[in-house]
């Protein structure tokens, strides 16, 4: 692995100069290595980390099968890391003119990672410098404890989604210098909504009366309004009371609790293990906003390569080399799903909307087909918005905010299903659904979402740790769950229990067979499957597994 | 074969028959079908004028990119580097189950590497990371599969089509019961599969028959060496003397440059292959694989069955190299031994059911060849547990001549999810017959259900061969 040479790294430095002035805002530093094979070789297990930890299963070819995508970050060929400085990936024989593209792709990337506010956790260090120290401990670790270390490793490892990722947003997005009393929050947020369902008018006359008597005298009026919020509410300070527990979200965070409430880690010849345990719960914390940014990193990088390459003086005569590279990396696929192509056509969607005004209630309250088609306010305020959009939205809000039925029919998409025709050994391809839900759902359906499973924190005790499973429509992979458990018995330390919910029938829909050929071939789509679920429990006790009815 | 199967099913409705099981059996017999190998199946036959879409990218992470922008192809690890590494990792997966913990590293998986070793197929250790996630394809056993896509087209209308296996080139798995391209490497492969399977078991009451000598059969080769004359000069052996030689003379002194025109060469060194009587020895132990592959066994009970006997197949390539024959018979109402291992995986499917048709005759070959007295005999086989001959009839008394001989006859069921568990024929009349407490040293069932893993397949064969 070797820098860039020179001549290519002037070509960067001109890269960023004019990315600057469109706009993008990103360190001055940035690190551009070239890289051969070989070097891949060793890059792709470590997700291009090159100084993440040694781990066994890195030199084995890791079967993806059930969920592959699921199971680790994210597709390990990125061109750029996450590190400050930024450190990029590059081909030793690029022609100058996609060197220019791809740094512009690049800068895209680099502009995400230190603006989109979901890497937040990211930016205070440099993660190549922590990876290396954590490499560290890990070989420390195994000179002394030997093969331990590495289960230790695997059993982290296998509960490294279950982290809490949100949580830690949380944490680092509470507002501050809002310094109502709990008090208060209760009363308005939870009290008259939740409890008392007030009506409107009756919440907006509340807040009336509570400012009133702020106004009239200063924090002792916060006193005042609450005694006739007493008289009138006698179970308010109770309820309040109640609520005031602090809300516990320690049992979100599954690797967390773990090194806080087992006995078995906690013990003195034992600690090290929550060293390691640190270790692959921070590098997951790590990945999560990257894999969760897929489709708008990749548009976002393709619409400023795009945007900019179009833009620069110094690669005039290779628009036609351009043209062809582009078309093939941000094309959108007859069937399958380019995050490229989608998430550059939703930025360019989003600026020509906003441009137009077409965020607005103004437009929003239009039935009209005719005058949607022709409403244009030209407020400009199109390139500006979709910066906002980078920095406040994930794949999730972006895709669940903007596809819209103008989007989807303007780019002529659709869900596309198969059946299989055995006979003939292929899988037919159909057009499902033109509907922008149908698109919009398909999409959310396949971005990262580890289950949401948590510790009950009241169950656990004297029964082992009681772990629940939210249901969310999808059963977990059941080949996993013996294993995952025994790595959790292991770190608890006694014996662990999963509430689940598994398939207990299911009624498959008759498939059609799609029409003869010589006819115009249509396949009408199966029916939705029938099924009935049940709540299963599984106990790990002794490495032994049990499986019972709830 | 129609003929036969229909005078039979006759027979067994005269006997007697309620009517879902003869549904049951008409089905079987009349879905259409013939055994024998399947065609070249490489070829998906396409709709004349629809886009063929060889391969399908159906989510967001499937893409990076250095692919993307820079093509740069992901890395590939020569299977041979892989195979170096192999040791290693058995070595800490025997380490694993010495700790308790089970085994990770799975094996089995034969893919194609693609350019330049076009079809060839090597075993690759693999593994997986186990974790919470959810199951995205937990409604379809492969079909089905929404993923978006771009162009014109009515909603319904059939856009594309792509093959269902992966065309030349990268992608994995064998079709058992359905032809692969890939069976003349069977060999090479069994053997490596082999080798790792060896590390877990050994065949169970083997006695000593006595190494039987021919002395008739003896093969020449130039295998022995001799110093100073014969009759191909063996170089490198050759050299190696030289140097120790000259390293004794102290002509050549290790670690600095040495000149060659000063070595000594003794007579002696010269190391010569010398041509040598062998002895051949025969084998010691016979062993017979006999699958059901009547239309029942259509799909996954078959995958299931075939890969059990893959593995017990290449594990004892590889454990007893030679000393081992393996037989294989195919049956559906009748029986017919095949002659090597590529058709034995690859027949298709079809027809009726009769397992005694197949013991029956593993019965007359071996009372034909008068293999009980040189051999330990050892019969594997593998069926969906359905068979027209429901009480074993016919079954049973074939069973008790076998176990007259073979040192283990194991029979593995492989249920069909439809059912109830541990209700097929040839489940239940095993069981009622007491046979598998009583001569338990020598009669094995094991019963899985068709959807079982690797992990379980191979804890399959460890209870079908334990002692």
């Amino acid at each position: 692995m070797q820098l860039i040479d020179q001549h290519a790294k002037a070509i960067m430095e001109g890269c960023k100069e004019r990315a600057r002035d469109a706009g993008l805002r990103f360190d001055d530093e940035s690190l551009e290595y070239v890289v051969t094979n070989r070097d891949l070789l060793e890059l792709s297990p470590k997700v291009m980390i090159p100084t993440m930890y040694d781990y066994w299963v890195h030199d084995v070819e890791v079967l993806q099968g059930k969920g592959r995508y699921e199971l680790y970050p994210h597709n390990p060929y990125e061109t750029v890391i996450n590190t400050r400085p930024a450190i990029s990936f590059y081909n030793d024989n690029n022609p100058d003119w996609l060197n220019v593209m791809i740094f512009y792709h690049v800068i895209g990337h680099i502009d995400f990672f230190q603006n989109n506010l979901y890497f937040q956790h990211t930016w205070d260090d440099d993660f190549t410098g922590q990876a290396l120290a954590d490499k560290r401990a890990i070989t420390k670790l195994r000179s002394e404890k030997g093969r331990w270390v590495d289960y230790v490793i695997e059993f982290a490892r296998s509960l490294d989604n279950l982290v809490d990722y949100h949580g830690l947003l949380a944490e680092r997005f509470r507002p501050r210098g809002v310094d109502f009393s709990a008090r208060v929050d209760y009363y308005f947020d939870v009290f008259l909504q939740d409890e008392k369902k007030a009506r409107i008018s009756e919440y907006v006359k509340e807040m009336e009366r509570f400012n009133e008597a702020r106004r009239q005298s200063g924090e002792a009026g916060e006193d005042n309004f609450f005694k006739a919020v007493q008289s009138r509410y006698p179970e308010f300070r109770a309820m309040f009371e109640k609520a005031r527990q602090p809300r516990d979200r320690r049992g979100r965070d599954v690797m967390r609790f773990l090194m806080e409430h087992s006995e078995f880690l906690n013990r003195e010849e034992n600690k090290w293990m929550k060293t390691v345990m640190e270790i692959v719960r921070n590098t997951s914390l790590y990945f999560q906003p990257q894999i969760r940014t897929k489709i708008m990193n990749e548009g976002w990088a393709s619409y400023w390569h795009e945007t900019l390459f179009m833009r620069d003086d110094r690669i005039s005569g290779h628009e036609v080399d351009f043209a062809r590279v582009n078309a093939a990396v941000t094309a959108m696929p007859r069937v399958g799903l380019n995050p490229y192509a989608l998430g550059m056509r939703l930025f360019y969607f989003i600026e020509e909307a906003a441009d137009k005004g077409r965020y607005s209630r103004s437009f929003l309250s239009l039935l009209d087909a005719g005058q949607r088609r022709r409403f244009d306010q030209s407020t400009g305020l199109g390139r500006e918005y979709i910066f906002k959009v980078r920095e406040n939205l994930n794949d999730f809000l972006f895709v669940s905010n903007f596809v819209e039925q103008d989007f989807v029919d303007r780019n002529g998409l659709f869900v596309a299903d198969r059946v299989l025709d055995e006979k003939r050994m292929v899988w037919r391809w159909f057009v499902k659904s033109r509907d922008a839900g149908a698109y919009k759902q398909m999409v959310l359906d396949g971005l990262y979402h580890p289950p949401l499973v948590t510790v009950d924190t009241a169950a656990t005790g004297a029964d082992g740790l009681c772990l629940q499973h939210a249901f969310e429509g999808k059963p977990l992979v059941r080949d996993f769950v013996q294993n995952t458990m025994l790595g959790l018995e292991f770190l608890w330390g006694d014996k662990v229990q999963l509430e689940t919910t598994e398939v207990k029938t299911i009624r498959k829909p008759d498939q059609k067979q799609p029409t003869l050929p010589g006819l115009a071939p249509t396949v009408e789509a199966p029916g939705e499957a029938e099924i009935e679920w049940q709540r299963i429990r599984y106990t790990m006790k002794d490495r032994k597994l049990s499986r019972s009815l709830v | 074969m129609d003929e036969r199967g229909r005078a039979w099913l006759e027979r067994l409705r005269a006997d007697g028959l309620t009517p879902e099981r003869e549904a049951r059996l008409r089905r079987e017999l009349e879905a259409d079908g013939s055994h024998g190998l399947p065609e070249a199946p490489d070829r998906p036959d396409y709709t004349p004028g629809v886009t063929v879409l060889p391969e399908v990218q159906d989510s967001a992470a499937a893409f990076g990119d250095l692919e993307r922008l820079q093509a740069l192809s992901p890395p590939t690890v020569p299977p041979i580097a892989r195979l170096g590494s192999l040791d290693d990792l058995m070595a800490r997966d025997n380490q694993r189950e010495a700790d308790g913990f089970p085994r990770k590293i799975r094996i089995g998986k034969l893919v194609k590497p693609g350019k330049g070793g076009r079809n060839k197929v090597v075993v690759v250790p693999t593994t997986v990371e186990d974790k919470f996630v959810h199951d995205p394809k937990f409604k379809e056993e492969g079909d089905g599969g929404e993923v978006g896509g771009s162009g014109p087209g009515e909603e319904g209308e059939v856009i594309g089509e792509q093959p269902v296996r992966p065309q030349d080139g990268d992608g994995g798995g064998a079709g058992p019961g359905q032809g692969e391209g890939a069976g003349h490497e069977l060999e090479s492969n069994a053997y490596d599969l082999g080798r790792i399977l060896t590390e877990q078991f050994k065949l169970p009451n083997l006695k000593d028959k006595g190494k039987k000598r021919s002395l008739t059969r003896y093969t020449y080769d130039l295998t022995d060496r001799h110093r100073g004359f014969g009759q191909l000069l063996d170089k490198k052996a050759t050299l190696r003397r030289i140097i120790e030689t000259n390293v004794a003379l102290g002509r050549l002194i290790p670690g600095e440059q040495a000149d060659t025109s000063e070595f000594m060469v003794a007579p002696r060194d010269k190391t010569y292959r010398i041509l040598s009587r062998e002895k051949d020895f025969e084998s010691q132990a016979v062993i017979f694989f006999l699958r059901d592959y009547s239309g029942s066994m259509s799909g996954k009970p078959t995958e299931l069955v075939v890969s059990q006997h893959v593995m017990i197949y290449s594990w004892i390539l590889y454990q007893y190299a030679g000393q081992v024959t393996s037989r294989f018979v195919l049956h559906d109402t009748e029986a017919k031994e095949v002659g090597d291992f590529y058709t034995y995986y690859n027949s298709r499917v079809a027809g009726g059911t009769k397992v005694a048709s197949a013991f029956k005759l593993v019965n007359e070959i071996v009372a034909r060849e008068n293999l009980a007295q040189d051999y330990n005999i050892y019969v594997f086989h593998g069926t969906d547990g359905d068979d027209w001959d429901s009480e074993g009839k016919e079954c049973l008394p074939e069973l008790e001549k076998m176990m007259t001989y073979a040192a283990r006859i194991g029979v593995t069921v492989a249920e069909t999810s439809f059912g109830t568990s541990g209700r097929t024929e040839v489940e239940k009349y095993l069981k009622d017959s007491g046979l598998l407490e009583s001569r338990r040293k020598q009669l094995r069932l094991d019963v899985m259900s068709e959807n079982a893993e690797e992990t379980r397949i191979i804890e399959g064969i460890k209870s079908l061969i334990s002692e």
